[in-house]
């Protein structure tokens, strides 16, 4: 398979759910592999709560800016649903390969009543069919029967690897994190990343 | 791993702010300074986590004019020094600045201005350009993140061989994005410091008129350097069609459009590196060599402004040019850009369009998403505290029911200008601003007004600007109270420590300031209180906005939410009764849902009833002071 130059990835959720973490590790791997890596994202205000995404450009010949261009996003990582519907809607195109966890976070207008959340079914149906290639994968609920909500991100973080679109296989992931993760939560998270791989790999895509 | 453990030659992801602190250390930086403030709080906060292993000094200043401050004084005492701060702090900053800058330097000084275009985090998108050009102090501005260090390190240099501060602006997209950057050495800091005046005004701008012409010539001898700089590029044809003039974060926009454009054969790119003053000569030439100029930048139009000065002052040799930017409409006249935008304008001054994602595809993503993706507004964390206070700041205010009001600041509470806040803020500006206007408010008395006033600031916020405001109003008997929402974090820029935590940016132990203790000094009446005793707080207020007449201070002390949760385990674990909560058969029409407003706290559709989020409830427990029905149950853990 040719790569693709650059090749745009989006990772999306909302704040606290560790976006910044996973665009890192992924950046810090890539560039141990001679690839140039530009990544933006969000901080400060519109963390809290709100929607955030980063753009991860990367290239094997030269840097990009940090924010990708609408329409040109190859791969969408999204933490949440509707976040990751939100990010098709503007980043998305017919060629885009899509890795969402299932667990909602609720906006406020669905908290207070005003509005509905679509369910788990038709946000795979929606997915599957603006993308080449969709995977629903339980996260949080993984993470949670793991015993820490917090490690949905590795988790997701694996079943990106494990989907093949990114130029970075599971013991180039493995080594990202035993250089980024303190040595007492270093075996937790390669389990949970191992336990994405296997989602992605073992679960056939959402058909489009 | 640290910035200082990266070797020469190798290449490391690095956020554009810990790469200007790398090249700080590869210019042999011995002094850092700074006010937190979002998109440059990473500059320094780097610097302190190295400041150990580097043998360099590194502080959070109680403000950016105290920061530029001390930072100059390790310059006078020759230690290449470097201050960071927020566009805003600019402001803070500048009074002492405009002394500066006719006073000059020893050491090298850098000036760190992280600008923040949109206002993704900030009150406004003020341009920090133009200070350089208003201070007669010469300017870099990045592209890359290689270029943020790149430059730093030379900024060192040119403040050196000027002997006057040197401004390095950067925008979020460059402060708070990473990219690859290959290092350089290190170099240790001058273990030489030393005072040491060689005339009674050597550091002073007196004489003034002689230090200003001084002043000038400085700016002349560092346009003489930027003539050469390699940071001053173009690509392109020999005679583009049109000119494109750029800077900063906009160059790789400008690359990105002309290549989507498939324009490259007609379109040239001149990235400027040093933007004041302009590199006149190398600028001129390539002005020569096209008719029609696009410049391309956010926020002001400084360059384009910049550029029409150059031509007109060289009207004799300038040919035709039309000139496309702000001006004209061709680039937004507010608000970042990205490669779309560049891309636009760049089709609209040629006639091309950019061949973009089938509409079909568009409008179908459109219809099959748009009635999910309502918005997803920003709002207090699950556990924060400042929602427990406004919660008890709108129903005093209810309860006293003489149309008080609350007059904002700069921090995580600025959000309760929204929902989860209440909408209880009702000004924002500046960092104290809330006090200094409730000190207005509060002095209205004579002319008939009549209303409550309440101010909000927090904790670094008090230390930083607040201060000065409080003592204002006791000393001119104003009329207010001022509510200090101490959650014992600088949370909003990444949780820094200030005056009263007892930390240093380093780490070290150090006397904690006790605001209480502080604001009773002063002479006010101070009250205390928990923000999650709901009730005693409510009561609290109500009762210090009945006392009129003078200044009364209610500390609301509780530590921010994230901090607690990094801190350890929950203090409850919080569920629903399904048999006392009797949904919308309650006649609380969703209370804690749809009034309270905690992500943590969900509403089930299926059951009719209000639900834990247990992903995201953080245990504060005070929810269940909120149900009337007494529903929310706090299990002790």
């Amino acid at each position: 398979m040719t790569e693709k130059d650059p090749l745009n990835v989006v990772v999306t959720g909302v704040g606290g759910q560790g976006n910044v973490l996973i665009s890192q590790l992924i950046g810090k791997a890539l560039v141990k592999k001679g690839y140039h890596v530009t990544i933006g994202e969000t901080y400060g205000a519109s963390q809290r709560g709100g929607a955030v995404m980063s753009h991860i450009r990367i290239s094997r010949q030269e840097q990009y800016g940090p924010l990708i261009p609408e329409g040109q996003a190859d791969v969408i990582l999204g933490l949440e649903p509707v976040e990751t519907m939100r990010v098709l809607a503007q980043f998305g195109h017919p060629g885009v390969i899509v890795i969402a966890n299932s667990r909602p976070v609720y906006t406020m207008a669905v908290t207070t009543g005003a509005a509905e959340y679509p369910g788990t079914e038709e946000v795979a149906r929606l997915l599957g069919e603006l993308s080449s290639a969709a995977w629903v994968i339980d996260a949080t609920d993984i993470a949670l029967e793991m015993g820490a909500s917090i490690l949905t991100n590795i988790i997701m973080v694996g079943a990106l690897v494990g989907s093949q679109a990114l130029p970075l296989g599971p013991e180039e992931l493995e080594a990202a994190l035993r250089d980024s993760m303190p040595s007492d939560k270093l075996e937790m998270n390669l389990t949970a990343a191992r336990r994405g791989l296997e989602e992605a790999r073992t679960r056939a895509a959402v058909p489009s | 791993m640290s910035i200082a453990t990266g070797k020469a030659g190798t290449s490391e992801l690095y956020m554009g702010n810990e790469a200007i602190a790398r090249g700080a250390l590869e210019a042999g930086v011995g002094f850092a300074a700074a006010y937190p403030g979002t998109p440059s709080s990473e500059v320094i906060a780097t610097l302190a986590e190295v400041a150990k292993e580097g043998e360099i000094y590194a502080e959070w200043s109680v403000n950016e004019k105290v920061a530029m401050e001390v930072a100059a004084a390790a310059s006078f005492a020759g230690v290449r020094a470097i201050v960071a701060m927020k566009q805003n702090g600019i402001n803070v900053a500048s009074d002492f600045l405009m002394n500066l800058n006719l006073t000059g330097t020893r050491a090298g000084l850098v000036l760190a201005a992280c600008d923040d275009p949109s206002a993704l985090s900030s009150t406004n998108e003020q341009d920090s350009r133009p200070f350089a050009k208003w201070a007669d102090l010469p300017l870099l501005e990045p592209g890359t993140f290689q270029e943020a260090k790149d430059m730093t390190r030379w900024a060192f240099e040119i403040s050196e061989e000027i002997r006057n501060a040197c401004m390095l602006r950067t925008v979020t997209r460059v402060s708070h994005a990473r990219g690859d950057v290959e290092l350089g050495e290190l170099i240790p800091p001058s273990k030489e410091a030393r005072f040491t005046a060689t005339s009674p005004v050597d550091f002073t701008p007196y004489p003034v008129p002689f230090k200003h012409h001084q002043m000038i010539a400085k700016l002349e001898k560092a346009r003489e350097l930027f003539e050469s700089s390699p940071f001053n590029r173009y690509v392109g044809p020999e005679r583009p069609e049109l000119l494109v003039v750029t800077s900063g974060a906009c160059w790789l926009y400008s690359l990105e459009a002309v290549k989507a454009l498939r324009a490259g054969d007609r379109v040239g790119i001149l990235k400027l590196g040093t933007t004041w003053p302009l590199p006149e000569k190398f600028v001129q030439k390539h002005l020569a060599r096209t008719e029609r100029v696009l410049v391309v930048e956010e926020v002001a139009p400084f360059l384009e402004g910049n550029l029409k000065e150059l031509v007109g002052g060289h009207l004799a040799d300038a040919g035709q040019l039309t000139f496309y930017g702000k001006r004209s409409g061709h680039i937004p006249d507010s608000g970042e850009l990205n490669p779309d935008l560049v891309a636009k304008a760049l089709g609209s001054v040629l006639d091309l369009e950019v061949e973009g994602v089938s509409p079909e595809y568009v409008q179908k993503a459109q219809q099959l998403t748009g009635s999910h993706t309502h918005m997803r507004a920003i709002g207090f964390c699950a556990g924060c505290p400042h929602r427990a206070s406004f919660w008890s700041i709108k129903n005093a205010l209810k309860l006293d029911g003489r149309g008080g009001f609350v007059t904002g600041d700069i921090g995580c509470y600025t959000m309760a200008l929204g929902p989860t806040g209440y909408f209880q803020v009702k000004t924002v500006q500046a960092m104290g601003s809330g006090v200094g206007l409730a000190c207005g408010f509060g002095n209205l008395a004579r002319t008939g007004f009549e209303q409550p006033v309440v101010s909000v600031c927090g904790d670094s916020t008090f230390f930083h600007a607040a201060i000065p405001a409080l003592l204002n109003g006791i000393y001119n008997h104003s009329n207010f109270t001022l509510m200090i929402l101490d959650n014992s974090a600088t949370a909003m820029t990444g949780f820094q420590p200030h005056p009263g935590i007892g930390k240093t940016a380093t780490g070290e132990t150090t006397p904690a300031v006790d605001i209480e203790a502080l604001c009773r000094a002063m002479g006010v009446r101070v009250e205390v209180t928990d923000p999650f005793d709901l009730e005693g707080t409510t009561e609290k207020l109500l009762e210090l906005l009945r006392d009129d007449g003078g200044v009364r201070v209610l500390i609301s002390k509780r530590t921010c939410g994230l901090v607690r949760a990094r801190q350890g385990e929950p203090d409850y674990r919080v569920h629903i009764d399904p048999e006392k909560c009797r949904g919308d058969a309650c006649g609380c029409a969703r209370l804690c849902t749809r009034v309270f407003q905690c992500p943590g706290l969900i509403w089930d559709a299926e059951t009719d009833r209000a639900k834990i989020d247990e992903v995201i409830c953080s245990g504060c427990g005070v929810c269940a002071d909120v149900c009337p029905a007494g529903a929310i149950i706090n299990e002790a853990i």
